[in-house]
């Protein structure tokens, strides 16, 4: 579906701040989320999770927990299913293992029992004999020949004879001869970079109701980024069918891409089926961090080339990311990310996807392109330091424009790369004068966004109102903006349409709230659903005047005569149409499937100013400013924050966050305090500029905003730091011990 | 274990409940009162998406036990509004965007009234500090400030 050019359009409601339509529950404490809900009969879960990082479990004996009074419900991996596909069979495994425990706080087997602390009980009475196996939780260890192996027998025909069996995938992008690029170089710099894994840090943990029957009839209530997403993994884990498991998403209190997968609710319904009962499973936040599924962690070789001018010669990028205990995809997205913002002639990225002992990984924010990013956007900035040229004409001088061949192999249409750069160039922040001990770095960002599969229902009420069904849960305001889009495809007001997430057999199949997608792919298909309706009110207008449907046109929420030849009709509301509609042919909806592509990628550039404590290593971030692509903002309100909070996300992978693993493979900071996210005295105001360079694959122009921005925090505020106090980190997070180490050796 | 009989106040009603010695006020309120608009993000006092006041005082409900409500006044976000009346926090709240998935939005608003009924007029580091107990990972805490500070000025012009 391409963009609407035939005139240049004026909005009307799209680009407005209106309220989005579940403020009110929010601000009141009405919203219902995962862990709110109750239901008659209702039993408590609980989890026992392994205390080793690799162990064969030797024998399992559950009968003591089934004979205490009060329990209803014991299962392990022996009440699941055997899914025929890998991915399945992996995830299931993740929920409740199968011979081998693979990490610490992998789950093992679970209880339900009428009150929690008798299911706190139950659990000390299951026994578990385990075979402690040797353990590798960094990348690197888990690469060499010698590492003890987490799985066996599951790397794809991607990986190299004689590589470590924990390579389970191998990737390479690039184009142009590399060598004779290197060859052109005045200066080479090649660097080693460390990322640590870092948790989404949703507020809300994993929670869910779940009551399944014997009959394979079940109901799901949990908060999820994917209701549709849900109800086919746990379909498959339990052995049912799609149809008789309804899944309805709750109110969610932040995912960052950790909530589009299950790990809780196929043990709940497990249980329920067991039981005979409803089972409310919610995790504590222990459990989140030791058994949800965080970021990879990665090690990383770049090597760029570079004229004395300023212009990349030759650039490449070895990526290593260890993604868990089961075989992942992730560096592919941070191989083809790595160079995305750059014009090159001669490129080429590497990627290892590495099995350890830690928990399942799964998306976080634009996953794989952080860390990928902020490797090659150190290094370009150290050859700006090294050449003494300006980082932002550099930037622009290899940026990426419409037409550029993609390091990763599309032609790029409209992007907003060099705009954004201008932007950022001509900001008074970029020249701001700046004190001891500060420094001042920026960086390029960069994420593909995604369509996928999406169905919207559009329903015209008798009063004139309208009432959208989608399938996307609402994670930051997107009610209000597919409100916003509806009401501006049909030329009404804002307040006349309400928008509802509903439940799997309520709509078609719907891919997971991922992806930056909805506002593009939701949108656009409720864009098409409102046209849908439009045709329908102009041919039921057209049948009352008499006249052909061609002849009849649809503006400012009214169908009208198309011109003096089709007659004189005075026009005809939405309303006087919704009134009569049980006389013109009965109700009135429109609706849209698709498969959407087009998303259109999405670039932006923060620059951050620092000032590092020469005493303790501590790095305060004193301005931020972000400048992003949104193609088209339809509520500035939500893309600002989106902006903000992305920021915000990747200050924190650059300064505090880690998860930290001692020598026994245990997490050792599976906790708030120890695992330390944002707080708001640490930051300062988060400024925003919205660019709107418009994407040609929707109609209003529109791309998605989520993921981009944490993408450029962790460079700019190592090439900040680099600037600050003259040392180059590549270990993130630049915690104080390591900055000030690096700062004492310099 | 034996139970507790508790009577207490909660936005400014009466209220009796039953709970076990090791039960927080946090598990009473969600799950004996059905008082659901404070939420466990961690259970140890670290993310404030809990907070209430217990006379007067600023707590995460998680490390209060629901013994200690005994004779005490409670506030949690579903006394804020009078009715259909919102407050000013939780207005401009909605107004400014400054809430996205809105999980710990019941327990910053909690926060900040207690912050404006102590310092009318707090500078933005004051509300920074003040509201460093409440983790937010959405927003950047950007919107959340200037929120506080358009509700402050408009109840100081009353």
């Amino acid at each position: 579906m391409a963009l609407d050019t035939s005139n240049k359009r004026e909005f009307k409601v799209v680009g407005t701040r209106v309220q989005r339509p579940d403020g009110i529950d929010k601000v009141t404490g009405k919203a219902m989320y995962g862990a709110d809900v109750t239901a008659p009969g209702m039993l408590i879960g609980r989890i026992l999770r392994s205390p080793h990082a690799h162990a064969r479990i030797v024998s399992l004996d559950t009968s003591a927990a089934e004979a205490l009074k009060g329990v209803k419900a014991v299962v392990t991996t022996a009440d699941l299913s055997t899914p025929e596909d890998d991915y399945f069979a992996d995830i299931r495994d993740n929920c409740l293992a199968r011979e081998k425990v693979l990490y610490d706080g992998h789950a093992v087997a679970a209880v339900a029992a009428t009150n929690k602390h008798v299911a706190k009980e139950a659990l000390k009475l299951i026994k578990v004999e385990y075979e402690i196996l040797s353990h590798v939780t960094d990348v690197d260890e888990a690469m060499k020949a010698d590492a003890p192996i987490v799985q066996e027998g599951r790397a794809d025909e991607s990986v190299h004879e004689g590589w470590s069996q924990n390579v389970t995938s191998h990737f390479e992008f690039g184009h142009g001869d590399l060598e004779a690029g290197f060859a052109k170089a005045d200066k080479i710099v090649e660097r080693t970079f460390k990322t640590a894994a870092t948790h989404q840090g949703y507020i809300e943990p994993h929670a869910c109701l779940a009551s399944l029957g014997t009959d394979g009839r079940g109901e799901l209530w949990c908060c999820t980024q994917g209701q549709f997403l849900v109800r086919t993994k746990c379909a498959e884990i339990l052995g049912i069918e799609a149809s008789q498991l309804r899944v309805t998403a709750s109110e969610i209190g932040g995912g960052f891409g950790g909530k589009t997968t299950v790990f809780i609710e196929p043990v709940a319904l497990a249980l329920s089926r067991k039981a005979g009962r409803p089972v409310k499973l919610v995790m504590s936040r222990e459990e989140v961090f030791r058994a949800s599924g965080p970021t990879v962690s990665s090690s990383i070789d770049v090597k760029i080339g570079m004229t004395k001018d300023g212009r990349i010669t030759a650039g490449q990028a070895k990526l290593r990311y260890q993604g868990g205990a089961f075989p992942n995809g992730t560096v592919e997205f941070g191989s083809q990310a790595a160079f995305a913002a750059y014009d090159l002639e001669a490129v080429q990225t590497l990627g290892w996807n590495v099995m350890t002992n830690r928990p399942k990984e799964i998306s976080y924010r634009a996953p794989g392109a952080p860390m990928a990013i902020y490797a090659v956007e150190s290094v370009v900035d150290e050859l700006c330091q090294e050449l003494s040229l300006d980082p932002l004409e550099t930037r622009l001088k290899n940026a990426a424009r419409k037409g550029t061949l993609s390091s990763y192999g599309p032609t790029f249409n409209d992007i907003g790369l060099v705009a954004t750069l201008e932007a950022a160039k001509t900001h008074p922040h970029y020249s701001a004068p700046l004190g001891k001990n500060q420094g001042r770095g920026l960086s390029c960002g960069f994420w593909f966004n995604f369509g996928g599969n999406t169905c919207v229902s559009l329903n015209l009420n008798s009063d004139g109102t309208v009432g959208v069904v989608e399938g996307n849960p609402d994670i930051g305001g997107s009610r209000a903006s597919i409100s916003m889009m509806a009401a501006e495809e049909l030329g009404i007001p804002y307040e006349k349409v309400r928008t509802v997430i509903t439940d799997t057999n309520s709509l078609g199949y719907n891919d997971v709230t991922d992806g930056s997608r909805v506002t593009f792919a939701v949108g656009l298909a409720t864009i098409e659903a409102a046209r849908a309706a439009i045709k329908i009110m102009c041919s039921r207008v057209a049948k009352i005047w008499g006249i052909d449907e061609e002849a009849v046109v649809w503006e400012d929420g009214c169908a009208k005569p198309s011109g003096p030849n089709a007659g004189e009709f005075p026009p005809m509301t939405i309303a006087e149409i919704a009134a009569i509609a049980d006389n013109t042919g009965g109700p009135i909806a429109g609706h849209h499937e698709v498969n959407a592509d087009g998303a259109g990628v999405s670039f932006g550039v923060h620059i951050v100013d620092t000032e590092v404590d020469p005493e303790t290593g501590a790095t305060k971030i004193l301005r931020y400013t972000v400048f992003q692509d949104a193609g088209k903002a339809v509520h500035p309100d939500y893309v600002e924050g989106q902006m903000q909070g992305g920021a915000v996300q990747g200050i924190g992978w650059a300064l505090n966050e880690e998860y930290i693993y001692g020598e026994d493979g245990r997490l050792q900071n599976p906790g708030f305090l120890d695992y330390r996210i944002p707080v708001a005295s640490d930051l300062p105001p988060i400024d925003t500029v919205i660019l709107e360079i418009p994407n040609p694959g929707h109609p209003y122009g529109v791309r998605g905003v989520g993921e981009t921005s944490i993408v450029p925090p962790l460079a700019a505020i190592s090439n900040a730091v680099s600037r600050a106090t003259g040392v180059r980190m590549t270990e993130l997070p630049m915690s104080p011990p390591k900055l000030l180490k690096a700062m004492s050796e310099r | 274990m034996k139970n507790f009989h508790v009577s207490t106040t909660i936005n400014g009603d009466d209220a009796e409940f039953i709970c076990t010695p090791d039960e927080t006020l946090l598990d009473v309120l969600r799950n004996r009162l059905g008082l659901t608009g404070a939420k466990e993000g961690c259970g140890t006092g670290d993310c404030g998406a809990c907070s209430v006041t217990l006379n007067g005082r600023l707590v995460c409900s998680c490390l209060v036990l629901g013994a200690e409500a005994e004779g005490a006044e409670i506030e949690t976000i579903e006394g804020m509004a009078d009715g259909d009346d919102l407050h000013p926090l939780q207005r401009v709240f909605i107004d400014k965007a400054a809430l996205q998935c809105g999980v710990c939005t019941p327990g910053i608003l909690v926060a900040a009234r207690s912050l404006l009924e102590k310092n009318p007029e707090p500078t933005d580091e004051e509300i920074r500090y003040w509201l460093a107990g409440n983790l937010c990972r959405c927003t950047g805490y950007d919107k959340i400030i200037k929120a506080v500070q358009i509700a402050a000025a408009e109840m100081r012009s009353v």
